[in-house]
């Protein structure tokens, strides 16, 4: 029996159950596939409106959107702080009554506020998407590097995933938590104690203060980027006596499990959380997280806006 | 003549709760007993039948903010006090935190003519520590309690620098004025938008510690013990400060608190949503922190409630979580909203009146807190009974940033008298 997606927004991953996100990582099989055409557009969404609203500079997550809904033959608008009205002072609230005038039938936000995407979903009557709030959720962030690790894998269960650098302000960490933790994976989280969420351990995370202990046996090795912005406040001395005491190199593969892969979600410090060859080494997987994103957020793109379940996808895409 | 029949009166500062008339006469109460007013005759009498209903001293508030002068679209002297008499209060002290700042003379003056221009609940301003609220210059805090105030604070704006509270608290101690501190180290809370929890944390939204209250607590105990001078703590929230305010009065401190309605009953879960109606400053805590204030009041360690009223419009909550107004307001709510905790035998109703009402007026030494014949007849009527829903209509103050708008309640403000005039009449 085909399953309709049940979610009309996605806000969050707290409120996806795991039967969710295999639903939308099947979806993104598909539309991978789709992405290796020579034509790369299918007309599922044909007279679909989608905006993009960018408060936040993004390269890969906007642009990523952007390919998705238009391979998916969606119109697609892009609004960024520096060309609307917001640098005039528009309010939100005004944002978001003007965006609803025009009848869009997606939403995708990026904001550097917790909560924006919150606050947006409840004021506008089409679907919204996360695409990243302040220090809270990033969830298609999460979905593809779900789809990357189960293709790396084979699956997610049980997998042992390291996440080393600035947790405490990452929306990437608490996303990809709350996934993996549906799962029943192994979360860690690895950093200095200025980097980390008060109470981590409440997120569903191993708090580890050593790289040497945080790596043992993983599948799994997530980096995130050192935010220099966030420096300020000195929660570490500096950028020298971090990658010296947690940034990762390929000595450090040896304590991963074999096929252990390497992550990202860019951009890189490349010397600082990251060595340089280690990010173009062979276990890096940081590119295939490019690659899986716009499948990715095709995927999710259909499911809302189709109201169809992934079953339906051979008559949408042709395959 | 006003004869208030067979309400029961409940006087904390006499310990006396029993069935009784009360009479007024002009501005005063002239008589109060189980058969007060039964055998006055005559055409000038008003009967008010209190049967059923708390016939109490009036509510006495330490810590609103009117917002006038300087942002009277969020409130001004008169929608706060026509609030304030709504709310059963029958005397209110407004923090200095106007623009401009309450730290001079001609600001304090400005302020009571104001309240005298509007009538109703009395006004008591309480005047800054510092000018400007900035933490370095002491204010001219003699002149303006011979203009008027009842008390200084820095309100919102901690005095940071230890040297400064100390002086500040020496020179009070001088005239004996009443020190009130919002106590917040700023530089562990600087860039926070709520209490630092599992909640903060799963929410993604910078987390301010109980230690930043914590610090200046002890540090003012301290201060205000090697001083001798009056310390109020302002709005207590952290299961911490309590414990240390605890541990002062228990060597004799001449210290006092008081906590707000909303830290009695809410806690950081409700901000689940980032609905910013709750972001308050101290920020709503833990359950743990909740049920510790709950005791405390219960047992007098926390000696009274304040509502910490701080209107807002929609402008400055309707936006980001981040960029939102801290603060909610509380005159009407308070009443409808604690009353829970004296059907759940947390507070006896006499303990619930005294907190509202007689140890306020004794921490600021303001006439009130009492029933007593010959006195001024501020008082006011609960119904405890009273069902209603608290919506928009009933509301006076300009703002309506409260959690509880549209919340069903259990209990009323029936009537509120102050100097022998009605102020507030509920229409049922």
């Amino acid at each position: 029996m085909s399953s309709a997606f049940r979610h009309h927004h996605l806000i969050s991953v707290e409120p996806l159950k795991a039967d969710d996100v295999l639903q939308i990582l099947d979806a993104a099989e598909v539309f991978f596939e789709v992405s290796m055409r020579p034509v790369r557009k299918v007309p599922t969404l044909r007279g679909k409106t989608i905006i993009n609203l960018f408060y936040e500079a993004s390269t890969r997550t906007r642009s990523s959107f952007e390919l998705a809904g238009k391979r998916l033959s969606a119109d697609v608008v892009n609004i960024s702080t520096s060309s609307s009205s917001v640098t005039k002072g528009e309010t939100l609230l005004d944002t978001c009554k003007t965006l609803q005038a025009m009848h869009p039938d997606v939403v995708i936000i990026r904001h550097s506020a917790s909560g924006a995407s919150n606050y947006v979903a409840r004021r506008l009557d089409c679907s919204v998407i996360n695409a990243g709030d302040g220090a809270h959720e990033h969830p298609t962030q999460a979905l593809l590097d779900a789809f990357v690790m189960r293709r790396a894998h084979g699956t997610l269960k049980g997998l042992k995933v390291a996440i080393c650098g600035d947790i405490k302000h990452s929306r990437v960490a608490r996303s990809d938590t709350l996934l993996l933790n549906l799962f029943g994976a192994e979360v860690r989280y690895c950093g200095p104690n200025t980097l980390m969420p008060y109470r981590a351990k409440s997120l569903g995370a191993k708090v580890y203060n050593r790289l040497e202990e945080a790596l043992e046996g993983v599948d799994v090795i997530y980096l995130l980027r050192i935010q220099l912005e966030r420096l300020q406040g000195a929660p570490i001395p500096s950028l020298r006596e971090y990658s010296r005491t947690f940034g990762v190199s390929q000595r450090h593969l040896k304590l991963a499990a074999p096929d252990a892969i390497v992550m990202h979600p860019g951009p890189l410090n490349r010397g600082v959380e990251i060595h340089p060859l280690l990010a173009d080494c062979e276990k890096s997987a940081i590119l295939k997280q490019v690659e899986a994103g716009v499948a990715v957020r095709m995927a999710v793109l259909y499911l809302l806006m189709s109201g169809k379940g992934a079953e339906s996808l051979s008559e949408a895409t042709g395959l | 003549m006003l004869v208030i029949s067979q309400g029961r009166v409940i006087d904390p500062a006499r310990n006396l709760d029993e069935q009784a008339d009360v009479v007024v006469d002009g501005s005063r109460i002239t008589k109060i007993g189980p058969r007060a007013g039964a055998d006055l005759r005559g055409e000038q009498i008003i009967t008010i039948d209190a049967k059923g209903r708390w016939v109490v001293p009036g509510l006495i508030d330490l810590h609103v903010h009117f917002r006038e002068p300087g942002q009277e679209y969020k409130e001004t002297i008169e929608t706060g006090l026509r609030a304030a008499a709504a709310g059963g209060f029958t005397a209110v002290c407004t923090m200095p935190n106007t623009r401009p700042v309450n730290d001079t003379r001609a600001v304090t003056e400005m302020i009571l003519a104001r309240a005298r221009q509007c009538g109703g609940p009395r006004l008591y301003p309480i005047a800054a520590i510092t000018v400007g609220q900035k933490g370095d210059q002491l204010t001219e805090m003699a002149d303006l309690c011979d203009a008027g105030a009842v008390g200084v604070s820095d309100d919102g704006q901690c005095v940071m620098d230890t040297a400064v509270m100390r002086r500040a608290m020496e020179y009070a101690r001088t005239f004996d004025i009443l020190v009130t501190q919002h106590c917040e180290d700023k530089n562990l809370s600087h860039g926070t938008q709520m209490h630092e929890g599992v909640i903060s944390t799963r929410l993604g939204l910078e987390g301010c510690p109980r230690e930043a209250e914590d610090v200046i607590v002890a540090r003012d105990l301290l201060l205000a013990e090697m001083t001798g001078a009056r310390y109020h703590i302002a709005h207590i929230s952290s299961i911490n400060a309590v414990r240390l305010l605890r541990e002062a009065k228990s060597r004799g401190a001449k210290v006092t608190a008081e906590v707000t309605p909303h830290h009695l009953m809410l806690t950081d879960e409700a901000l689940l949503e980032y609905d910013s109606v709750y972001k308050v400053n101290p920020p709503l805590r833990e359950k743990k922190d909740r049920d510790a204030l709950r005791e405390a009041l219960r047992d007098g360690t926390v000696d009274c409630i304040a509502t910490d009223h701080a209107p807002h419009t929609e402008l400055e909550k309707e936006c980001e979580f981040a960029q939102a107004a801290c603060g909610m307001v509380g005159l009407e709510q308070a009443v409808p909203v604690l009353l829970e905790l004296v059907r759940d035998q947390i507070l006896t109703p006499m303990r619930f009146i005294e907190a509202l009402s007689t140890t306020p007026a004794r921490i600021a030494r303001l006439p009130g807190g009492s029933l007593r014949e010959g006195q001024p007849a501020d008082l006011t009527i609960i119904d405890p009974e009273h069902h209603w829903t608290m919506d928009a209509k009933w509301l006076h103050s300009r703002s309506k940033n409260t959690p509880f708008l549209g919340k069903k309640v259990q209990g009323a403000i029936m009537l509120t008298i102050v100097d022998g005039q009605i102020a507030y009449q509920r229409n049922t």
